[in-house]
């Protein structure tokens, strides 16, 4: 024992056993510190490589390659009466014939001629005029979207290098590209169909009208339902529930339910929805009650906090004054606690925006050639409509979903500014 | 129908709220403002005795109306006696098919009496709950306007109502839970019915996409679902080696060594990898991750394929990562201060602080959120449906393409509704595994946090 104190009392700090011991305790420090911020680089950077290659990949769907031609619908002969009989599919060809000077080529090269633009230009020339009849009286100008190949070629995604056998463009299709090119007819304006249009089998007319409706709709079923049953279960477990085993089995339940995995809802939204209730498939409804049960748990444990942070002396004062325990609550306590409720229901809502496997299942992916107009109508949502696209194999596609992709996140990124400024703006600390 | 209805009943509720609040003020202005309950409380009581007895009585309907009428229609089809369960279904879709209009080949004289019963069936069903909906609102109408007086208690009625409201929200939980439990119990027992329950638990090879048809299930042993859950344990491992030392160091960093304005700043940017929603990491893994994956693959010498396990594990990990810092901050969080400042007054640096006293004692915590981040990884979908395989092997390489139970439960649903054969309940069953699993994690953790909670 006295030989370890007076050991320890001799201790030369300064010998090069210690410096070297203590060198290397500082060399761990500085490790860990290292480690840790490895660990932030290596998150952060994986963050910036997702956004900035969906940014990368999606930027160039923003613009849609269209070629404007101009047609003389006072000569084509149509029957004003009867606007969707008349023959568009020939009218508009010879149209897109004189466009790019190819009357007279061979029949082969003609239709080689035409795949330059997309499929439906005799449709949306066809809808144009119905909507607008005045077009028919003189010449008018119309925008024809290209199709896939040659948005991409114009976009610069084919290259011209890649020997002609590799590319889906052949090098007489880019020589009549260019000379419409150089005609001036071919421009790149910002893309409204992504935003506007509803899906399609063509990558040049998909847009994403039909899945942000069906999401516009599930999101108003999920919080007509979550947000008054959400509220009023956590009051109840809060203010009035009897602490006992039911209430604490009530309790685990709900801390339970927030955490089970997001395809068991699907699961059951599939069984009770679809086949016990015999309610309609791919509808709204189904996906927003499935998100509804997704959001309560959260929904419930937020509210209960915020109705937990505001003081009991409150309540007292209320109380005090001659309130009954219902008007103390509705009056005082809610009203105060409100907007954390209303931030936490944002980032609840905004969660259930992005969630894809349930609405998978309940068969919100269902192909829609127009938007829902209600929650009965079948339709997609925005993330299962990613999901769909990320699947097709045309290379427009891939474009479209980072877009689709960019969009989401848009709405994400806007709900939860929402959120913050709410609760910079009105929360209280107490 | 029930859409007016429905309008109809708001509509009635709302008047029968004013007409009745203004009938309160009236009698309080009789009797010097004396009255037991506020106008306000009579206007909200007749309108829940107008609106809320029809209310309940249009749900009622619209959930029976569907199977009643089914099975008055059945019940007079000819030769019904002899029909089992599965034709008793065709008939009756092909019944309502022709009540939709979707006719595709011309239908029986049987289907056609069918069919003309069945629409007399529901005009009379949809008038029946328009009179019983009416009955109800003017019966609980007639009932409030009576009750309104000077003495009636409107704000103890309405605050019974409320409070039954909010039982009854609270219970919603606990019937999700129900429901969730029931659904996939009912339809796994229908698929062990088929397929044996020792065969699903214990065979080795997972085949689902060739029994389409009943009788090649038995003894194939096709259902088996070890594989399934081998590769779900693969991928899950794979994200937990990414994110649990990046969640826990990371966590560390900010918690100890950052200076308040970069915690400022980062911690909300980790936070958002957290919102991201799955699909977005499924794609980017298919897109950027996969293809660079299978390039190291390559470049090693493995045999790599493109749905490798690697990539979507890596990229899950990833999607875990603030799950896990955030739960490993608040553990060190709890940890006393006196703990931190005795070590750090023994002589200890920082660092030595933080691995020999910090770790070990926010150990629990850390556990228990890794348990959390474990099971979120086993039940997360999007990701691996998208960047993993399909095939179930059983293999080691990371390079190679595994599958997992929720890739497996979505890939057998998609696109099928019909409920009748072993391909499509063996999804219910794959859930039920998922559930129990996720459950026992989600139990062990929840209770290991709870428990560490208590010690300080």
């Amino acid at each position: 024992m006295s030989a370890a104190i007076s050991q320890v009392q001799t201790v030369d700090w300064h010998s090069p056993a210690i410096e070297a011991r203590r060198k290397s305790r500082y060399a761990a420090e500085a490790r860990l510190k290292a480690y840790g911020l490895i660990a932030i680089v290596f998150a952060l950077g994986f963050l910036a490589i997702l956004i900035g290659s969906l940014i990368y990949s999606g930027h160039k769907a923003f613009v849609q390659t269209v070629a404007s031609v101009e047609i003389d619908l006072s000569a084509a002969g149509v029957d004003k009466a009867k606007i969707a009989d008349a023959n568009w599919k020939g009218i508009v060809k010879q149209a897109l014939l004189d466009l790019g000077d190819a009357k007279s080529l061979p029949k082969r090269e003609q239709k080689k001629y035409l795949d330059i633009f997309t499929d439906s230009a005799a449709y949306l020339v066809r809808d144009a005029v119905i909507a607008d009849p005045s077009r028919l009286e003189g010449k008018s100008t119309f925008v024809i979207p290209l199709s896939d190949p040659f948005d991409q070629l114009a976009k610069g995604e084919v290259s011209r290098q890649t020997p002609e056998a590799q590319r889906r463009v052949s090098d007489k299709d880019i020589a009549a590209f260019d000379a419409l090119v150089a005609k001036g007819v071919i421009a790149k304006p910002f893309n409204w169909g992504l935003l506007f249009n509803a899906d399609s089998r063509f990558p040049e007319l998909a847009g994403l009208a039909g899945a942000i409706s069906g999401s516009f709709w599930s999101i108003v079923v999920c919080f007509a339902i979550s947000f008054p049953v959400g509220i009023a279960a956590a009051i109840y477990l809060e203010e009035f529930a009897p602490k006992n085993r039911w209430t604490d089995l009530i309790e685990i339940n709900i801390n339970n339910l927030a955490a089970v995995p997001s395809v068991v809802f699907g699961l059951l939204g599939l069984a009770v929805f679809l086949g016990w209730f015999g309610l309609p498939r791919s509808a709204p409804l189904v996906g927003g009650l499935v998100l509804a049960l997704m959001t309560l748990p959260t929904l419930i444990i937020v509210t209960r906090v915020s109705l937990k942070a505001v003081p009991g002396s409150i309540r007292e004062a209320a109380l005090g004054i001659g309130a009954s325990k219902h008007e103390a609550i509705f009056h005082h306590i809610l009203p105060l606690a409100m907007p954390t409720v209303m931030t936490g229901t944002i980032i609840s809502l905004a969660r259930a925006l992005g969630e894809t496997a349930p609405l998978l299942l309940i068969g919100m992916n269902a192909f829609m050639t127009s938007a829902a107009h209600g929650i009965f109508d079948a339709s997609t949502a925005l993330p299962t409509q990613i999901y769909i696209w990320s699947d097709s194999p045309e290379r427009g596609f891939v474009a479209r979903t980072s877009a689709a992709i960019l969009v989401l996140l848009a709405f994400l990124v806007l709900m939860n500014g929402i959120a913050i400024f709410l609760r910079q703006r009105f929360e209280r600390r107490w | 129908m029930a859409g007016y209805i429905l309008l109809f009943l708001v509509a009635a509720a709302a008047l029968m709220g004013f007409l009745s609040a203004a009938k309160a003020r009236r009698t309080a202005e009789a009797s010097s403002g004396k009255t037991h309950s506020r106008a306000i409380y009579h206007g909200l009581n007749a309108a829940i005795w107008t609106g809320i007895p029809a209310f309940v009585l249009l749900l009622l309907w619209l959930f029976l109306q569907d199977t009643v009428i089914d099975h008055l229609v059945l019940a007079r089809y000819p030769g019904v006696e002899a029909m089992d369960a599965s034709a008793r279904s065709i008939a009756i879709s092909e019944i309502r098919q022709v009540v939709a209009g979707n006719i595709f080949k011309e239908p029986t004289p049987e289907v056609l009496a069918a069919v003309e019963h069945f629409k007399s069936l529901q005009s009379i069903s949809a008038w029946i709950i328009a009179t019983v909906a009416f009955a109800a609102a003017a019966v609980g109408a007639y009932l409030a306007w009576r009750f309104v007086s000077k003495r009636a208690r409107a704000r103890h009625s309405v605050e019974r109502a409320v409070s039954i409201f909010m039982l009854l929200s609270s219970l919603a939980a606990i019937v999700t839970t129900l429901g969730i439990i029931a659904s996939l119990l009912f339809e796994a027992m229908r698929f062990f019915a088929m397929v044996p329950v020792q065969e699903f638990l214990f065979g080795l090879r997972w085949e689902p996409q060739i029994a389409i048809r009943a009788d090649q299930v038995a003894g194939q042993g096709a259902f088996g679902v070890i594989p399934v859950i081998f590769g779900t344990v693969v991928i899950s491992v794979i994200a937990m080696i990414v994110a649990v030392p990046t969640g826990i160091y990371s966590a560390i960093y900010l918690t100890e060594y950052s200076p308040p304005t970069f915690r400022a700043v980062v911690k909300p940017l980790l936070e958002i990898l957290a919102g991201i929603p799955t699909v977005v990491y499924g794609f980017f893994a298919v897109l950027t991750v996969a293809p660079a994956v299978r390039d190291l693959g390559a470049a090693l010498g493995l045999p790599s394929e493109p749905n490798s396990a690697l990539a979507a594990g890596l990229v899950m990990g990833v999607m875990i990562i603030p799950f896990i810092s955030s739960l490993a901050d608040d553990a060190f969080a709890a940890v006393p201060r006196a703990l931190r400042d005795g070590s750090l007054a023994l002589g200890a640096t920082k660092g030595e602080t933080i691995r020999k006293v910090l770790l070990p004692a926010a150990l629990p915590g850390i556990i228990g959120g890794v348990l959390l981040a474990l099971s979120r990884a086993i039940g997360e979908t999007m990701i691996v449906v998208m960047a993993a395989g399909l095939i179930a092997t059983m293999t080691l390489n990371p390079f190679s393409s595994v599958t997992t139970v929720t890739v497996q439960i979505v890939t057998l649903l998609i696109g099928d509704a019909e409920f009748d054969n072993p391909k499509t309940l063996a999804a219910f069953a794959l859930g039920l595994v998922l559930f129990i699993i996720t459950l026992g994690l989600n139990l062990i953790a929840l209770s290991t946090v709870r428990k560490f909670r208590e010690k300080y």
